[in-house]
């Protein structure tokens, strides 16, 4: 395979699970908005610095409202990272690699620029924000589909999985530097609404609120939830589903080679160094550290495997 | 053209009658359409109108795009496609097939003879400075044999019709003709869409397209390469306007589509850059202009081509399919030739007709050209895509005026031939069936093996009542073209 269709497969991937990612936190902060509880404008800044674009919104807009800010993540072209902006970016990396994706993973990613376009060619009002959302996600996830249903199982499949991955392992981990504060056990004062609400933020985030409550009981606090969001090797966007899921797939590649990676390599090391303990050895290490710490390593894994397989040189 | 007779003659017969090749004169049927025809009147236009929409979905689903240039960035837009096919008979094909065939080889030998001894301006049927003085001819082709002594891989040759037996050839496409992919998917289309139509009328397939292309392309690989050649198509990338067509010929042949980006000089060979280190190519199937090939060898600006490749190409080391410098061939003022040039290299009367044709450097072609500016279409010499040029008889007194100028400031320029009536065939309209001028542009395949002809081949729509520009860029569409198994 080409380095630029193996970078072409990855970016596709990742695009496309930002735009998702970015649609299911504006849904939060809607919901938040719409309980009353904390909906203030600060919400919806720790909203943009998840989706990692409040420097960008920031720099186009002197004050924070509810309205611009959804609009700035949904479908402004000046945010690369708007779901408008990622789909549209996942669009024209799958132009670019059109010859290994099959009609299905094709069509399914075409349609659902074609859709997004549509949907968001103005302003979308409130009334049909839940509806909006919810049709792209469903786009988001017929081309998952697609992807899992049409597409052999070798390379190609590879880069799309680590791309996924990487893009899911990052926003978790995003969530959870802009909200660790509330996952300290110094801070909880257990019960409290306001913790209860930002934890019900967090859970919605990365819709785990039903498994969450199923494998944890609903009395369970901040310790659990980061135990959810970090180890538990269970929930598809935890930080170890995720790396276990890109090593799986590293491996494979390894695998047709027969060589080992610098990036497996590198991986390995965080999982053996970051994750194989049990949570309360984060909380000794620092949440906030920890956090940190992961959002620094994923990108050196990016940029390793970017060198690994020749994406630009 | 010394004959301002010939050419009068002919303006006033193609005034006089426009060839339908649905309906003959007195609205009787033609042959081949008889069946479809049958077909048609038992259908509700409704439906027919409901497909219509419905196939523009698929296109747009299928990104089935062309780049509009000079408009926002990266703007896709469809051709239009028309539901009714045009139909040729099985007889009517191989009449012109056999005249295709015979001017692509002539036109292969042509390019080895003006790259090596130049027999042809010797003998005196071509002067020299057509060559010398042609922008088009590329002196680093100089001596070099290509592999297999193919330098046209891919020929579409573009054909008008004006009567019952009466083809001629408007345009040779010897450099990286394109469309294919448009032939291919609207066959497909139409399979889809109305598959009671092919269980009807035996239309002979097209769909064996991209593995002949293959096929050809991998016969054409440099001597000493083993059975099983790597052949990959070279695109200028996703902003090129027929980008969709070179990652959809990729995608059926199953190789890699790659940019300049992606490709560097390696110990000899030319080599694309994988996941596990660079692999050397055989065949490069290139749909990069000459000058863009090599900024080394030709454009330094180039960021499309690859430094070394030429070098790489003249010590034997890879196929480059069209070979550089073939767009000699397919210069327009060459073109005026092509009867002399046919006839020398294949010692056979032509079998296709040539359009006369003026060239605006002669002193008294000039004259008669600015004396019958609106009978005539006046083009740029090296000009494509029906940009650039003049159709006079639909022209105002303004744009004669103007053309007039850049005409008289360079003859050198620009060509000029009698507005032909170009046939019709019926477009599936609002108010049903409306005759519009169509084109076919056929695709041919050459490699030591022999030539391949598709039967059938892109016919462009001129879709404005009375317009004879079919060019997609100027609002042409296109159809399905049957040729039917006699």
């Amino acid at each position: 395979m080409l380095g630029k269709t193996a970078n072409g497969l990855f970016w596709m991937y990742r695009y496309l699970e930002r735009a998702e990612n970015t649609s299911r936190l504006i849904e939060t902060g809607q919901r938040i908005a719409l309980t009353r509880l904390g909906a203030s404008a600060e919400e919806w800044r720790s909203i943009l610095e998840t989706a990692g674009v409040y420097s960008g919104y920031a720099s186009v807009h002197d004050t924070l409202s509810k309205e611009a800010a959804i609009d700035w993540m949904l479908r402004d072209p000046a945010n690369p990272s708007s779901v408008l902006s990622s789909i549209a970016a996942a669009r024209q990396n799958a132009r670019m690699v059109r010859t290994a994706l099959t009609h299905e993973v094709w069509e399914a990613t075409n349609s659902a620029h074609m859709r997004a376009q549509e949907l968001l060619s103005r302003k979308v009002g409130e009334r049909d924000l839940p509806g909006v959302l919810g049709s792209i996600r469903q786009r988001a996830a017929l081309v998952r589909g697609a992807t899992h249903g049409t597409m052999l199982r070798n390379d190609i499949y590879d880069f799309a999985r680590i791309g996924t991955f990487l893009e899911r392992a990052d926003n978790t981990a995003r969530i959870l530097d802009v909200k660790y504060y509330v996952l300290l056990p110094s801070v909880s004062a257990v019960g409290s609404t306001v913790d209860n609400v930002q934890w019900e933020t967090i859970l919605r985030a990365v819709s785990g609120r039903g498994g969450f409550r199923m494998e944890y009981g609903a009395s369970a606090g901040p310790r659990e939830i980061a135990q959810f969001l970090i180890l538990d090797k269970r929930m598809p966007r935890s930080l170890a589903f995720c790396l276990g899921k890109i090593r799986d797939n590293l491996g494979y590649l390894d695998g047709d080679s027969g060589q080992r990676s610098p990036a497996l390599a590198k991986l390995d090391h965080i999982e053996t160094t970051y994750l194989s303990h049990d949570i309360d050895a984060v909380f000794d290490f620092g949440l906030h550290e920890f956090i940190q710490k992961m959002l620094t390593l994923l990108a050196e894994i990016g940029r390793q495997i970017e060198i690994d397989y020749r994406f630009y040189e | 053209m010394d004959s301002g007779g010939l050419a009068r003659r002919w303006w006033v017969m193609s005034q006089e009658s426009i060839f339908d090749e649905m309906w003959g004169r007195e609205g009787s049927l033609r042959d081949p359409y008889r069946r479809f025809s049958g077909w048609l009147d038992g259908e509700d236009p409704k439906r027919l109108r409901a497909k219509q929409r419905e196939a523009e979905d698929l296109f747009r689903l299928t990104g089935i795009t062309f780049n509009v240039y000079g408009r926002a960035e990266a703007e896709e837009r469809l051709i239009p496609f028309d539901i009714i096919p045009r139909i040729v008979s099985g007889a009517e094909w191989t009449r012109l097939s056999r005249g295709i065939e015979q001017r692509v080889r002539a036109i292969n030998a042509f390019l080895f003879d003006i790259y090596h001894g130049q027999e042809i301006i010797k003998a005196g049927r071509l002067p020299l400075e057509m060559i010398s003085r042609n922008e088009a001819f590329l002196p680093q082709m100089i001596g070099v044999s290509p592999p297999g002594g193919i330098y046209t891989h891919i020929v579409g040759i573009d054909l008008v019709r004006t009567g019952p037996d009466e083809f001629y050839v408007l345009e040779d496409n010897a450099r990286t003709p394109s469309g294919v992919s448009y032939m291919l998917e609207n066959r497909e289309t139409m399979l889809q869409m109305f598959p009671e139509l092919f269980a009807r009328n035996r239309v002979q397939p097209v769909q064996t397209y991209p593995a002949d292309l293959l096929r050809s392309l991998a016969a054409c690989a440099p001597e000493n390469t083993g059975a099983n050649p790597t052949v990959a198509v070279l695109t200028p990338g996703i902003y090129n306007s027929a980008y969709f067509e070179h990652a959809f010929l990729a995608d059926q042949m199953g190789i890699e589509l790659v940019e300049g980006q992606d490709l560097r000089v390696v110990d000899g060979r030319v080599a694309m850059r994988t996941t596990r280190g660079y692999k050397a190519i055989d065949v490069l199937y290139r749909r990069v202009d000459d000058d863009f090939l090599d900024p080394l060898n030709f454009n330094p600006e180039s960021a499309l081509g690859v430094p070394g490749i030429m070098d790489v190409y003249r010590a034997g080391g890879i196929t480059i399919a069209n070979a550089p410098g073939t767009g000699i061939a397919d210069d327009k003022a060459i073109y005026s030739y092509m009867p002399e040039i046919v006839e020398f290299y294949t010692g056979e009367r032509p079998l296709l007709g040539n359009v006369p044709t003026w060239r605006c450097s002669e002193r008294e072609a000039l004259a008669y050209v600015l004396d019958h500016l609106d009978e005539l279409v006046v083009k740029e010499v090296h000009g494509s895509g029906g940009y650039g040029m003049l159709i006079g008889p639909t022209s105002s007194k303004k744009e004669l005026a103007a053309f007039r100028q850049k005409l008289i400031a360079r003859p050198s320029n620009y060509i000029a031939q009698p507005t032909l009536s170009l046939s019709t065939v019926p477009i599936f309209s609002r108010a049903g069936l409306s005759p519009r001028h169509v084109d076919l542009r056929p695709f041919v395949l050459m490699s030591p093996d022999g030539i391949k002809i598709t039967p059938g081949g892109l016919t462009r729509v001129a879709l404005k009542k009375g317009s004879l520009v079919v060019n997609s860029s100027q609002g042409g569409g296109t159809k399905d073209t049957w040729v039917l198994e006699d």
